[in-house]
């Protein structure tokens, strides 16, 4: 039986705490940026234009067929050397929690699109119809009508993504970048109480998780009694 | 004000409308009706260019439908559209819903837009719900509101599109009430409506369609007394029925 020893940890919260902003960080840009990027993919592959169509089944194909970890050590490889060759940055410049940013960010955004994609979906073709027949054009009839319907309608799924997205922040690990779970393995193997530290680690992101699970399913019942009438 | 000359639609290889040719003048009502299939509805969209057509032309107003180079957001800023599931805006109040379109359309400052939309949902009897929702709103009272919609934009002629048919029969009364009410102030119209009591009322002709022609086009009298096509008697026979 192992013999539990949980005194490291009190000492390691300020260092544990800023590897959670870390991990924070790079959900809410992930969150921002593959939102942002995701609509604008959707509205590609739902567009006339074949070669937009194209590119964005193509790009949201690609990153759904490739493994997180992959992208993140690609992006951790790659990126670093681009930006510095670009910005002219120093070779010694810490640029992995940017290329961690980014690859997050693309990669979540080919999810993201799928999940907006099908909420513009969900919203019924007559809708468009009363929007042009009122003289609106076909951008007036997504921003004022499609789109916050389709956003309502998905907030729950946008947020559960979020969610899925905060716990896979945690496979920076391959880029040695102290998020949540990296600081946390760092203490673990500094005082030779892995175990213990990774205990705790889990049971913050179940609480954090949980917590928010529960706060969308609260969320989503609301909707669907406002909906419901 | 609307001329549909030569009109004809395919799907593929699929034929909606054959040769559809009549005409709309000013203050006149024409309703539409046939079996279902028979392409009126599709007719009624190519009106205002929601359906587009692929020989034929159709001008409103003077201004051809057809024509690549004409600007079909601002034609059907004048042409009022009423549709079978009233699609009225679910996440915008009844309020939103009217003034929207006077706002980002036609550029009317807020308070104008208000007080215009206020009016009309007044005269549709539906004042006290201008702060609900669209999902708060009997179906009668959403095809009302959404007449008032189509109303606030100041349109020159107004299309109907089964306006009646997606509602509990006891609320066609009160859509038909404000249908009625508009043509008799002198509102051009075209209706593609299986109510043949306001047909009787209001119209000043029918047209039957069946299989995407126009088999018959006549005044309300002819048309009622006497059908000239066999199809529509049979038609005739089958909704006058009950």
């Amino acid at each position: 039986m192992h013999d539990f020893d949980w005194s490291s940890i009190p000492g390691a919260l300020p260092f544990l705490w800023e590897g959670m902003k870390v991990s924070l960080e790079i959900t809410a840009i992930a969150v921002v940026f593959g939102i942002l990027w995701g609509t604008a993919l959707a509205m590609m592959r739902l567009s006339p234009v074949k070669p937009l169509a194209m590119f964005a089944a193509g790009y949201v194909n690609l990153f759904r067929a490739i493994p997180l970890v992959m992208v993140l050590l690609w992006f951790f490889l790659i990126v670093p050397q681009v930006l510095r060759g670009a910005f002219n940055l120093d070779p010694n410049t810490d640029v992995r929690l940017t290329s961690a940013m980014i690859g997050f960010a693309l990669f979540e955004s080919a999810y993201y699109s799928e999940i907006i994609r099908a909420g513009i979906q969900s919203v019924p073709k007559g809708q468009v119809s009363a929007a042009s027949a009122l003289g609106m054009s076909y951008a007036q009839a997504m921003r004022l009508v499609v789109l916050p319907q389709a956003f309502r309608n998905m907030v729950p799924l946008l947020l559960t993504q979020a969610i899925v997205l905060f716990q896979d922040t945690s496979l920076v690990y391959v880029s040695a970048l102290a998020d949540f779970f990296g600081a946390a393995y760092k203490v673990g193997d500094r005082d030779g109480r892995l175990v213990e530290l990774l205990l705790f680690a889990g049971a913050v992101y179940f609480a954090i998780c949980f917590a928010a699970s529960q706060l969308v399913r609260r969320y989503q019942k609301k909707l669907n009694a406002h909906v419901a009438h | 004000m609307i001329s549909i000359d030569n009109v004809s639609k395919h799907y593929g290889s699929f034929q909606v409308l054959t040769d559809c040719t009549t005409q709309v003048k000013k203050g006149e009502v024409i309703v539409v009706c046939g079996p279902s299939g028979s392409g009126k509805s599709t007719l009624i969209k190519c009106v205002n260019g929601l359906e587009p057509f692929q020989a034929g032309t159709i001008t409103v107003n003077g201004v051809s439908v057809g024509d690549p180079k004409t600007n079909l957001s601002k034609l059907r800023s004048h042409v009022g559209m009423v549709f079978q599931h009233f699609e009225l805006f679910p996440h915008m109040s009844i309020t939103d819903n009217l003034t929207i379109a006077q706002e980002k359309v036609l550029g009317r400052n807020k308070d104008e837009a208000r007080d215009k939309g206020l009016k009309l949902l007044d005269r549709v009897g539906l004042k006290a719900h201008a702060a609900k929702f669209p999902g708060q709103l009997s179906g009668g009272q959403q095809q009302r509101v959404a007449i008032a919609r189509a109303l606030a934009m100041d349109p020159i002629c107004m299309l109907f599109d089964e306006p009646t048919s997606a509602l509990d029969p006891e609320m066609i009364n009160e859509v038909l009430d404000v249908m009625v009410e508009l043509a008799q102030e002198g509102m051009t119209m075209m209706c593609v409506t299986h109510e043949m009591g306001f047909a009787r009322k209001v119209a000043n002709r029918v047209i039957f369609m069946d299989k995407g022609q126009i088999v018959e086009d006549d005044s309300k009298d002819a048309f009622f007394g006497a059908p000239r096509s066999e199809r529509a008697r049979q038609f005739l026979a089958k909704i006058l029925q009950h």
